[in-house]
């Protein structure tokens, strides 16, 4: 079908003579401050922004439509490439809510072992957002700092599921592999030595900065009301005094038997964000710390039994049910048999809250697989947060507010 | 039943439909009371929407409707979530903005508008916003094809003879 020619876009009404002294400048899609590709157009008033229209779908690929074409373990290398830079919360979240449609409950280990992993994303999510943050506004020693150590949280990553970007290793009710003791004193390494260090070496790059707290400090303010009424979640809420993570409301995985506290903030602008994911990390590496001496034994996927998780390999070549059940969730008439019902599992990820609410037909795919895209909900808080600032303050807002487009978009 | 529902069920009587799987407190709710039991709701404590999702029941079995619209609601105070939906059907189908409840959904209602075609009476600006403004089509209806109707091959191309 050819598509219609382009809508002329109609002049605003508001360019009448008086207001020719605004003028409007083009932000993106391609911009170092940007990271990915998002564009903004902005009205200035000399150097400050009268009104910011953000133009986004530059990187929308169907990524729902897919969803209702693939299966329930396929789709999960699609949702790894939504929030790119912490893809392991992703899956999490997403075979969290399918679980949750099948009424599946994961093995101790399992839980234990999924904890961490999203634990360590989000550490190597915060680190990126504030190591960036501080590259957009000057600082790149801090950036490389960052930056460097998530290298090692990848290692890990590697170690365990074979892929350091993009690892697709949960699965419905387990993961892919179990994890080795290799893969354990990695972690520790990391938790006890490495982390800390870099830690504090971005913070006392940062914390104290003139130039950086001036720049951050009062500059995109979001007032409590207005982060409940925006829809705001995740350190973005929680950095304007909203209390709610959605670990200590409604506990999943095994939250409820780790000690960590819900960091918060009152100012609501770009430099207590930035204290909000810098205290987050610690709270996470105190998580992890725990959760890592801790890990049950027992198998990682829920009993073969129950026809529901993809049996290991030695099982599929040696024995007949083994076989049989490796069949029966591969064919494409078979698969997957949940009810024919909708629901809704949210997860905290490092950016906010994502979930899926999930539509089930009784087939192996789901009906309708629905995103809640925290970089979605949050990046149409930019116009609200950036209006009055100066434009070099685009920068600071936008990378305060950690946008990953692949997520944005879709 | 929690207290929100037994409220919902003295004000609106039958427009208001309960359903419980899982944990999700679902409410069916007629198209013409759904702006009154938003605002209900909001003045009970749901002060934040999470999310909107529009999903088209062609080929679901049993439906009698075409359309659903999901909204889900939390109560910050208490924790509380519901999921409120309406349900729609062609040839327009439309329901209304809840934009002068909470702000957040303006993305929400665009993304479901360029998604499904589902009109936002009152929302302040219903444009497309993840598909180009000329394309045509809503491409998570279950009768647009997964690889599309050719739309990537026939992108309008300029020239530099042309300019």
């Amino acid at each position: 079908m050819p598509l219609a020619p382009a809508a002329q876009y109609p002049i605003d009404a508001d360019e009448t003579p008086d207001h020719e002294y605004l003028y409007t400048l083009n932000f993106g899609p391609q911009h170092p401050a940007t990271h990915t590709t998002l564009r903004l157009i902005l009205t200035l008033d000399g150097e400050t922004i009268v009104k910011a229209v953000p133009d986004i779908g530059y990187l929308h690929s169907g990524f729902e439509k897919l969803g209702e074409d693939l299966d329930y373990n396929q789709y999960v290398t699609i949702v790894d490439r939504m929030n790119y830079i912490s893809p392991i919360c992703n899956e999490i979240a997403w075979h969290h809510s399918v679980e949750k449609l099948m009424g599946l409950e994961l093995t101790p280990r399992c839980k234990y072992i999924r904890t961490i992993i999203a634990e360590l994303a989000r550490i190597s999510d915060h680190l990126l957002c504030v190591g960036a943050a501080a590259l957009d506004l000057g600082g790149i020693t801090a950036f490389l700092y960052a930056f460097n150590m998530r290298e090692k949280i990848y290692n890990i990553f590697e170690r365990m599921a074979g892929q350091r970007f993009h690892p697709s290793y949960t699965r419905v009710g387990g993961l892919m592999f179990d994890v080795d003791d290799g893969w354990v004193s990695l972690i520790r390494t990391f938790i006890k030595d490495e982390f800390p260090k870099a830690h504090t070496d971005v913070a006392r790059l940062l914390n104290r900065n003139k130039i950086f707290i001036d720049r951050t400090k009062g500059v995109g303010v979001l007032t409590k009301e207005e982060a409940i009424n925006r829809s705001a979640s995740g350190p973005v809420a929680r950095a304007s005094g909203v209390v709610r993570d959605v670990r200590k409301e409604e506990p999943y995985l095994a939250y409820k038997d780790l000690d960590f506290q819900v960091i918060c903030g009152t100012g609501g602008d770009c430099a207590s964000r930035y204290l909000v994911r810098m205290g987050e990390m610690n709270e996470s590496a105190k998580i992890i710390s725990q959760a890592v001496e801790n890990i049950p034994s027992g198998p990682i996927n829920i009993d073969v039994e129950d026809k529901l998780t993809v049996p290991d390999k030695s099982s599929t070549y040696r024995s007949i049910e083994g076989l049989i059940q490796h069949f029966e969730l591969f064919m494409w008439n078979r698969r997957w048999k949940p009810p024919v019902n909708e629901c809704y599992g949210a997860t905290e990820a490092p950016n906010g809250e994502l979930g899926f609410y999930l539509v089930s037909d009784g087939d192996g795919k789901a009906y309708r697989a629905k995103t809640r895209p925290p970089s979605f909900i949050h990046f149409s808080l930019f116009p609200h947060l950036i209006e009055g600032h100066a434009i070099g303050d685009v920068p600071a807002v936008l990378g305060s507010l950690n946008i990953i487009a692949a997520e944005l978009d879709r | 039943m929690t207290a929100w529902q037994t409220k919902l069920t003295e004000t609106f009587g039958d427009a208001c439909k309960f359903e419980t799987f899982r944990d999700n407190i679902r409410c069916d709710v007629r198209t013409e009371r759904f702006l009154e039991v938003m605002k209900n709701l909001r003045a009970q404590g749901f002060d934040l929407l999470l999310d909107v999702t529009g999903i088209d029941y062609l080929h679901y079995p049993k439906a009698a409707d075409r359309y659903g619209v999901v909204y889900s609601l939390v109560n910050t105070e208490s924790g509380e979530r519901a999921y409120i939906k309406v349900r729609l059907n062609d040839p327009d189908p439309a329901v209304p903005s809840v934009y002068s409840i909470w702000k957040g959904c303006d993305w929400m209602e665009r993304e479901t508008y360029d998604m499904f075609g589902i009109v936002f009476e009152g929302h302040p600006d219903l444009r497309r916003i993840l598909m180009p403004e000329e394309f045509t089509s809503f491409p998570l209806r279950k009768d647009y094809p997964l690889r599309g109707r050719g739309e990537r091959h026939n992108f309008p191309t300029v020239l530099r003879s042309d300019g």
